[in-house]
Order: structure tokens, then C-alpha cells, then sequence
């Protein structure tokens, strides 16, 4: 990382711890939540961009380990617990079990088939969600905030938000260690020549199911933040164009970089938000034809925008992150 | 006789029909260059993909120091103390020539599933890959992202990462490959001063590289050693003659 990334980094994350001051002072308590919001997709597109930016593995099914998250807090809180220090932990626990299980299977592939496969795993407990009518099929299920033993109260918007802002600053400064490590040296390398990494003498499978895993447990905790979030979970939250949308957000922001996704998320989610505002300012009923703007800014900056969001800030800023 | 360190026998690979490696029997002996040359298609890459695992045989053994490595995956056969080179040049390209090579030195320090010291800051990579670099001549450029270095400097760091693992066999798949003339007499020059040291089975269409620097000299055509023999040997045989050095003009 280069100085001005640092600076990036650290004035993005100073920009998003003042936002519960600066929402107080306009009198619009609304931004917290979305911001919020904002922070856990911006983990899942961190995680995400572990693998596809700095692994090269492009997995198509990332949504489905928020979903893993989401539920295992939800379910628990159907059975009555609500202590999050027993369901934040086993919400990981679960990611990280599906995540090695699914990689194991995935990775035995490349290319294309790789993409479709972890697309059908998610689609697979997608449709499991829909099925199981005890936590709600298809319309969900609400779930309780979890209870940290007095510590923090996530019914507070205020106390819910900065545990995702300090969720969302671990996360990117364990990320950081991570790609700059041995491991993360070993990880970068199998994006650009796997077969060279292995003559040089790394089993690379074994080390990419690793970073495939971290990358699931990491989106389990946004999934359980998620959960936390909405006091709701539904199987919407693993469907294909959940895990496309965390994919676009990578991209927006900047692949094979860790602010990247979250300038990305921030991006994608304002947009998603304000485009239909904006496009009703301007004609009456357009708001709802929003995609048709939305569509052709996605494909502007990945024609145009090598290196997304993050590159008009921090030029001569890729490779090592 | 003394063992040798590479026993290859009766090797087999086919393509559908078309036969690669043609029951393939060689001995290697410690230390020594074994070239092996032959017209286009005569299945010399694929025997170094063979012998460095990233092809399954058909049938047949290899052995490496009085082991049997036929069924071990690549990266085993590395941390046995096998290397080789690509004929078209593999590298990390996004990577500066010195990560290249500290990545090389890391993967024969340990297991990897080191998450938090940064990998650049550690002298137990940096020293070993900078004394490497530093015998190969690339030590000016270590610096460079490995994208941004010449040809020959590329072909040069495909050396300097086989020897960074510390092999004892090293499989070298054309090193001069388009290489001009001077960068090919440096590589040369290189590949001597390897000599003795560690067994280098070398493939090579430059005859003066291989007339050079080979103590053996093995013929392949269509999969089968026709013959095996020094140098001066190689250049006296009617069979070879005809086979190959005769077309050589033709295949280059």
C-alpha cells in the first residue's frame, strides 16, 4: 500500500465514523441505518475481493455465505438465543464449514466451470431457504437483535453502527496483513500463474480452499450483522443477483484493492437509493426504470474505469494493495 | 557404475495417436548435463512435463535419487529438489524480479499459512532471493516489476526462481529461446558456472549452447532416445546425422 492509499483508507473510514454526528446535526437519523448498511456490504465486498481481486477465483456464489450468517442468527433467535456471543461465533463457524466444503468441491475446477459451480451452490441453499417452512420459506422470518450481556445494545442505531464500523476497520486491516503476508504473497501469485506456483513448489489448492474459507467466514459475519440490521432474514439475501450485486460493488470500487470494495458498496448502494429520486425529479414514474441508468454507468466503468472508483483517487495503486 | 539420479524407464505418454514418448529409457548421472535434442515434435516438452509431474505417463517409472516419483504432483517433486524451467517464459509478472524469486525461496521455507508478517519485510525470503539474483547478474534490476524486464532478463529470473528452490535437478526447457546471440553466449556462461553442482537435463535447439555445455547427448525423434552419447559421439553418428543434425537448417 502506498501512502496515498493509506490516506484513502483512512479518510474513508474517517468519513464514515462521522456520519452519525453529521446525521444528528441535519436532523435525518434515516442515513445511520442506510449507512450501516452500506458498512456490512462493504465486508461482504472485502471478503469477495480477497479471492476474485487478489486470488483470481471468481466466485459467483458470494452472497450465499451472508445468507449462512444471516440464518444462523436467525435461527438461533427462533430457538430463543439471542446472545450474539454465541451466535456471531457459530454464524462464522457455519460460513467457514460451507465455505471449505463448497471450495473443496469448486475449486477442483477452473474457469467458467468454476463460476457456474459456485453459482449452483448458491443458488442450491437459495432454494433450500425457500424450502424450509419453519423458518418462513420464502417470506423469511423475523429475528431478535442479538444481545451482547449489557455491553452494547444494537437496538441503539447509534451503538449498532459504530460495531459495524469497527467490524468493518478490523476487517480491512486483518486484510491488509492477509495479502501483504506470506500467504497472501502465495495468493496473489496464483491469480497471475498457477502453474508456476506449483512448479516453484506450492500445493496451490490447499492454499486457495484457505483463502476461499476466510473469505466465507468473513461474509458470514456481514451476514450476521445483516440479520442484526433488518431484524429480518429471507432467502432473497442468497439469490444469484445478491451475490452479482457484492460482485459489481468489487468492481466499481476497485478489484484487487481493500477500500475499492468499500468505495464500491458506498457507490452502488447510493445509487441504487438516489437514482429513482433523481430520475422522478426529471419525469414523473421514470424512478422506477432506474436500472436503465444503472446499467449503463456499471458498464461505462468497466469499459472506461480500469481500476474503479479507487483509481481516480490513488493512481499507480494496484498489484500489492 | 554409480546411481543414477534421474532413472527413467520405459516411459509412455500418447495424445490419442499420436505417440510423445515412445518407451523412453535414461539414465542421468550426478552432476552431469544431459541435453536432449531433436526436430520439432519430437516430445521433448512434453518428457520435461513429464518428468517435472505436470503430465501423468501413460506407463513407465521415473525415479529421483533412488526414489520412485512417478505418481508424486509437481509442487512433491519440487520439494524433492527437482526445478525446471518453462520454454515460454513464466513468471509473476506483476510482481518486481525480487518478489519473484523470495516467492521461490518461500516456498521451500516452511509451509505458507503465514497470515500477518509482511512477506517484504522478511530477511529470511529477501537474503536468499537477493544472493541469488545477485549470481544470476539480475541484481541491478531487483526492483523491477518482472513485467518490465527485457526478454533475456526474464529468461534469466526463469533460472534464478528454479534456483532459488535449491534443487538438486534442474529441468531446463530451451533457456535460450529467443534469445539473440549475445544474451544466449551470457546464458551459456551461466549454465557453466552451474556445472557440476547440481544434474541439469537441458532441452535446446542452439546447438553451440548445446555442444557447449552437454557432457551427454540424447536424440529424440518421435518419442524414442535413436541415441544417447557424448558429444563427440552425437556428431560422429551416421543414424543422427540422418535423423536430425542433417535437417537441422530445416527445423530452425
Amino acid at each position: 500500500m502506498n501512502r496515498r492509499q493509506l490516506w484513502l483508507s483512512l479518510i474513508t473510514l474517517g468519513m464514515f465514523a462521522l456520519v452519525p454526528p453529521l446525521t444528528e446535526i441535519i436532523d435525518q437519523p434515516f442515513y445511520v441505518d442506510m449507512m450501516a448498511r452500506v458498512m456490512i456490504l462493504a465486508i461482504a465486498a472485502v471478503s469477495l475481493d480477497v479471492i476474485l481481486g487478489y486470488g483470481g477465483m471468481v466466485s459467483f456464489g458470494h452472497a450465499a455465505y451472508m445468507g449462512i450468517g444471516a440464518y444462523s442468527v436467525g435461527i438461533l433467535s427462533y430457538y430463543g438465543i439471542d446472545n450474539g456471543f454465541i451466535q456471531f461465533p457459530l454464524a462464522m463457524a457455519a460460513s467457514a464449514f460451507i465455505g471449505l466444503a463448497f471450495g473443496a468441491m469448486s475449486l477442483r475446477t477452473s474457469g467458467v466451470y468454476f463460476i457456474m459451480i459456485t453459482l449452483a451452490f448458491a443458488q442450491m441453499l437459495y432454494f433450500l431457504g425457500i424450502s424450509l417452512e419453519e423458518f418462513g420459506g420464502d417470506d423469511g422470518m423475523s429475528s431478535m437483535r442479538s444481545e451482547f450481556a449489557g455491553a452494547i445494545d444494537l437496538n441503539s442505531p447509534i451503538q449498532f453502527y459504530y460495531l459495524v464500523f469497527a467490524v468493518l476497520a478490523m476487517v480491512l486491516f486483518m486484510m491488509h496483513r492477509l495479502v501483504k503476508s506470506r500467504f497472501g504473497m502465495v495468493l496473489q501469485a496464483a491469480r497471475s500463474n498457477e502453474k508456476r506456483l506449483q512448479a516453484v513448489g506450492f500445493p496451490t489448492y490447499r492454499y486457495k480452499l484457505v483463502a476461499f474459507t476466510i473469505a466465507g467466514t468473513i461474509c458470514g459475519l456481514a451476514g450476521a450483522l445483516f440479520a442484526n440490521l433488518n431484524e429480518f432474514v429471507s432467502p432473497d439475501v442468497m439469490h444469484w443477483t445478491h451475490s452479482g450485486e457484492i460482485m459489481v460493488m468489487v468492481i466499481m470500487g476497485g478489484i484487487g484493492t481493500l477500500i475499492g470494495p468499500v468505495l464500491g458498496a458506498t457507490a452502488f448502494l447510493l445509487l441504487e437509493e438516489y437514482l429513482p429520486e433523481w430520475m422522478e425529479l426529471l419525469m414523473t414514474n421514470a424512478g422506477e426504470h432506474w436500472a436503465i441508468v444503472m446499467g449503463p454507468i456499471l458498464i461505462a466503468i468497466v469499459l472506461f474505469g480500469r481500476g474503479g472508483i479507487h483509481a481516480l483517487f490513488a493512481r499507480k495503486g494496484s498489484g500489492h494493495g | 557404475m554409480v546411481e543414477p539420479v534421474l532413472r527413467i524407464a520405459g516411459l509412455c505418454k500418447s495424445f490419442g495417436n499420436l505417440i510423445a514418448t515412445d518407451d523412453l529409457h535414461l539414465d542421468i548421472g550426478q552432476g552431469e548435463i544431459h541435453a536432449i535434442i531433436g526436430p520439432n515434435g519430437a516430445g521433448k516438452t512434453t518428457l520435461i512435463a513429464q518428468l517435472s509431474g505436470e503430465l501423468r505417463s501413460d506407463r513407465g517409472q521415473v525415479s529421483f535419487a533412488g526414489r520412485d516419483i512417478t505418481r508424486l504432483s509437481v509442487p512433491a517433486r519440487s520439494a524433492l529438489g527437482l526445478a525446471r524451467s518453462f520454454q515460454i517464459t513464466s513468471i509473476f509478472p506483476n510482481f518486481t524480479a525480487l518478489d519473484n524469486v523470495a516467492l521461490a525461496v518461500q516456498a521451500h521455507a516452511g509451509h505458507s499459512f503465514r497470515f500477518w508478517r509482511p512477506a517484504h519485510l522478511d530477511p529470511a525470503l529477501r537474503q536468499p532471493a537477493a544472493e541469488v539474483l545477485e549470481r544470476i547478474g539480475l541484481d541491478s534490476r531487483a526492483h523491477e516489476q518482472a513485467a518490465n524486464l527485457s526478454h533475456g532478463e526474464q529468461r534469466q529470473l526463469e533460472i534464478a526462481m528454479a534456483l532459488a528452490t535449491r534443487p538438486s535437478l534442474l529441468l531446463l526447457d530451451e533457456p535460450t529461446a529467443g534469445m539473440g546471440r549475445e544474451e544466449s553466449a551470457q546464458m551459456v556462461t551461466l549454465l557453466q558456472s552451474l556445472k557440476g553442482r547440481l544434474t541439469i537435463v537441458l532441452i535446446e535447439h542452439d546447438m553451440d549452447a548445446v555442444f557447449a555445455l552437454a557432457d551427454q547427448i540424447t536424440v529424440l525423434v518421435y518419442g524414442r532416445a535413436i541415441a544417447t552419447g557424448r558429444p563427440h559421439e552425437i556428431r560422429a553418428s551416421a543414424a543422427v546425422r540422418a535423423a536430425y543434425l542433417g535437417t537441422e537448417n530445416a527445423d530452425a
